[in-house]
């Protein structure tokens, strides 16, 4: 049904030199505020959307740190507080890790990558992102009626009983964020399944598609329950329904089935594009091929299969049966396997290369390191018998901040060094990138390494008020935190000063292998005059330079 | 340096990286103090995972950092590393090591959640203080009812810890019903209807916690005894530990529960056992002002089901009135 719509690749092929007539030669500044069809401007659309949720986000984190300077509740009103939290792990994975690396990322680069003009559906895929809109203003609006307050989870009966109205708005704003995700996930699936140009063979894709096509896959199975779930937590609160009350023969434990059912694979949703990312940056600096291809393509995919089998090891405590904790510590601690082959093949490939630090790779290698210690913290909160003392404290704060702002942060990071050429067609400025990244990675591990020690030595998560015991090294964390405020301001500068001003940039810039490389920077409307023709793998460096060296 | 050859130094750093993981999973000192018998075994579990962790730690930081040293590009080298693609014995020895290690993790994980009772959760009946074991309704591990057509989840459960599999038919020394509420824990003794704001326990005794919540979900944890079991609306949980150092011990609530959630905090009291006996012998000679109270706690406010306790639990009459105002 989809190959009638569909241009196949050959048709593409026939009709290379006759651009459309209907497109403008360059998009202009105000074409990016509008519905635009063209997948780099939706990308550049997501990233720059996303980012400022990041930096709104990351303004309700400084605010919680700030309240957690002292043990007392005297900064924020205890109930903001919790508004900030909810929000601020609500805006950082529906509002900027998951669009900035699947929107942005996938569909700036995805098409660019396997040869092809566009998305498969140009139009979806504007929805997709104009989707999102609504959803940003809805979290937005809730504050006004005192935001959403129990949590990024929602677990009722507390969100049942809690700002009713705010609590609506927010599952509104998750249902239309998961529907953008939905609409884009097929769009990527078809896209990569039926749009590669004929000379690419499934091995000559590059990882970051491969990546991105694991993605769309686990969102496409897991977003529906979530979307279900929330819905029936709407109508509990609006509509007396009892799903979810127990007072009524309702049950609160399969509302955090549904939820972590998608939840938990969302944190791979938040991760497979970043590890993506990091498959295509660290052979361009290493200057070498890609170590073990297909261990990292199909690891992706066993990621992806086994992370639909893990959501209950964020229930250890709930009310799960012995066997669901049994069985849930043997998968989770699976996951480790693959997400272990990719890090081990990072290592192996930077092994021997001729490594340019250039802001780009530094966060690359930054990734590598602070993953490596949060992939082991995870190891040890598979294990049911372990959880039951660390689960919703500190410890866990600590280590989804290490995957996800050590993980995915410093994954976007990268991607945006790396591909901020081709992205405006102007070099960043490296002294600046280099600030940047020393001061966040020094911000990283001051504000998340001190959170597992409170959290072993008794602190619990998502409280304004604490034991004093515990003041030292939540200071410590907090003043981590203004180090990493401080880290955005080179950032900031740096992308906007050079997006007019910065040194034009070539087409090919790192002397990349991947087709985006082969194209003008930024790319012209419809990608290439010529659609390209492959000539070697993604990944060729080192080899002689044989038919290969007209690339640049 | 050139001298020595590669296996040497292969074989020195991993022995000081044995070295220096096994002295680490011993001294890090991460832990609050222990006071429970299931602490001993979750902390042994935790330190062996640090010994583990530490030198996988030690390993992928050196390997990251010795290639960002050793494989810098040099001054003027614009050309590009040796082109190897992979190398399947190496992958494959690098995929069967971590699938060991997290096989011999998991194994020896089962095995401690088996000796804190993770696998005969709520044995013992659950109804308030009755100790009548539930013949027709036994979980097995599994998950499957004695009598093999049981559903997965049977309808009247109780999730948590129980006692390990050797004892599981043993009864406990003590039982506590635990109620978890915005923002406070109630304590009841079927035994003497004693009700209380702190939780005190005799050292050495098997005690069982049958937990339950009246509003939202909150969730049971001591950090010293290691336990933590979320009290959940419409189910019934249950802990079971054995204190084993006597003390005050932070009760402390871990699961978002509104807007005073960190506040909700008391804390258990392990007693010897003559002072056990001394405090019960005393909460038992007040019950009668008790009693009038704790008929029938369903029908009264939490305001004034509480009010009676407030001092003792240093918690102040006006405070009470506005949480259970929300
Ligand atoms: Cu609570």
């Amino acid at each position: 049904m989809t190959q009638a719509e569909l241009p196949t690749s050959a048709e593409v092929m026939a009709i290379p030199t006759t651009p459309p007539p209907h497109h403008p030669e360059k998009w202009k500044w105000y074409d990016y505020f509008t519905f635009n069809i063209d997948h780099k401007v939706i990308g550049i659309q997501y990233l720059v959307t996303s980012f400022i949720f990041y930096l709104i986000g990351g303004l309700m984190a400084l605010a919680m740190r700030a309240e957690l300077a002292t043990p007392a509740s005297d900064f924020l009103s205890p109930d903001l507080y919790n508004a900030f939290l909810t929000n601020h792990g609500t805006i950082m994975i529906f509002l900027w890790i998951v669009p900035a690396s699947i929107g942005g990322f996938g569909n700036f680069l995805v098409p660019l990558m396997i040869g092809a003009r566009d998305m498969a559906f140009p139009k979806l895929n504007a929805l997709a992102f104009w989707v999102t809109v609504p959803a940003g203003m809805l979290i937005m609006g809730s504050f006004f009626f005192g935001g959403a307050q129990s949590g990024w989870t929602s677990y009722p009966p507390l969100s049942v009983v809690t700002a009713n109205t705010a609590q609506s708005m927010w599952i509104l704003a998750i249902v239309l964020a998961g529907t953008s995700s939905i609409l884009g996930s097929l769009n990527f699936i078809v896209t990569i399944w039926k749009m590669r140009v004929p000379s690419m063979a499934w091995d000559q894709m590059p990882l970051f598609c491969w990546a991105m096509m694991a993605t769309s896959i686990l969102a496409l199975v897991s977003t529906p329950v979530l979307a279900a779930g929330l819905t029936l937590l709407l109508f509990d609160i609006n509509f007396g329904t009892s799903f979810f009350d127990p007072a009524k023969g309702g049950d609160v434990v399969m509302y955090q089935h549904l939820f972590w059912f998608y939840s938990h694979p969302a944190v791979y949703l938040m991760i497979l594009p970043i590890f993506g990312i990091m498959s295509e940056v660290i052979p361009v600096h290493s200057r070498k091929p890609i170590f073990g291809y297909k261990a990292i393509a199909y690891s992706s995919l066993a990621i992806c299969l086994v992370g639909l089998f893990v959501w209950v090891h964020h229930m250890f405590t709930s009310g799960t049966p012995p066997w669901m904790r049994i069985f849930f510590t043997i998968s989770t601690l699976i996951v480790a396997v693959p997400t272990g082959v990719k890090i081990f093949s990072w290592v192996a490939t930077m092994w021997g290369g001729k490594i340019r630090y250039n802001s780009a790779m530094l966060f690359a290698v930054g990734l590598l390191a602070m993953f490596v210690f949060g992939g082991l913290s995870g190891v040890t909160l598979g294990t049911a018998a372990f959880d039951l003392h660390v689960h919703d404290t500190y410890y866990v704060v600590g280590h989804f901040h290490y995957v996800l702002f050590g993980g995915s942060v410093f994954g976007l990071y990268a991607g945006l060094y790396h591909w901020y050429p081709k992205m405006t067609g102007r070099m960043l400025n490296e002294p600046l990138g280099k600030v940047h990244f020393i001061l966040t990675f020094i911000g990283t591990n001051l504000t998340f390494l001190p959170m597992h020690q409170l959290g072993l030595q008794g602190m619990p998560r998502r409280v304004a008020m604490y034991d004093p015991q515990f003041q030292a090294l939540n200071q410590l964390c907090t003043f981590g935190s203004i180090v990493l405020g401080i880290s955005l301001l080179p950032f900031l500068a740096n992308a906007i000063w050079s997006w007019s001003r910065g040194p034009q940039a070539a087409d090919n810039p790192w002397d990349a292998k991947t087709l985006e490389w082969t194209t003008a920077s930024p790319p012209i409307i419809e990608n290439w005059e010529v659609l390209p023709v492959l000539t070697e793998g993604p990944y060729a460096y080192g080899e002689e330079p044989a038919e290969a060296s007209a690339n640049t | 340096m050139k001298q020595i050859p590669a296996p040497l130094w292969t074989l020195t750093i991993g022995v000081a990286v044995t070295l220096l993981s096994l002295w680490y999973g011993q001294n890090h000192g991460l832990m609050p103090e222990q006071a429970s018998e299931q602490a001993v075994l979750i902390d042994e579990l935790f330190d062996s995972m640090v010994v583990m962790g530490t030198a996988l730690f030690l390993v992928m930081e050196g390997a990251i950092l010795y290639c960002m040293i050793q494989f810098r590009q040099r001054k003027g080298d614009e050309t590009d590393g040796p082109a190897i693609e992979g190398n399947l014995p190496l992958e494959a020895f690098w995929t069967a090591i971590p699938t060991i290690l997290v096989i011999g993790l998991g194994l020896y994980s089962f095995q401690v959640f088996q000796e804190i009772g993770g696998i005969t959760p709520g044995h013992v009946a659950h109804d308030h203080g009755t100790m009548i074991a539930q013949a027709d309704d036994t979980p097995l591990p599994g998950g499957l009812s004695e009598s093999g057509k049981g559903p997965l989840i049977a309808e009247n459960s109780v999730f948590g810890l129980g006692a390990p599999l050797e004892n599981e038919d043993t009864a406990a020394d003590l039982q506590v019903n635990v109620t978890g509420m915005q923002y406070a824990w109630i304590f009841t003794y079927p035994e003497g209807n004693i009700i209380d704001g702190e939780l005190h326990v005799p050292i050495g005794a098997d005690v069982q916690l049958n937990i339950s919540a009246k509003d939202v979900i909150h969730s049971f944890w001591v950090p010293q005894f290691r336990l933590k079991q979320d009290a959940i609306p419409g189910k019934k949980t249950a802990l079971r530990f054995i204190a084993n150092k006597e003390g005050n011990y932070p009760v402390v609530c871990a699961e978002l529960c509104g807007g005073y959630h960190g506040s909700m905090r008391t804390q258990v009291i392990v007693h010897s056992p003559e002072d056990y006996q001394a405090w019960h012998d005393k909460r038992v000679a007040q019950t009668p002002a008790v009693e009038t109270i704790a008929k029938a706690p369903a029908d009264l406010s939490a305001e004034e089901y509480l009010s009676p306790y407030s001092q003792e639990m240093g918690v102040n009459r006006d405070l009470i009135a506005n949480l259970s105002l929300k």
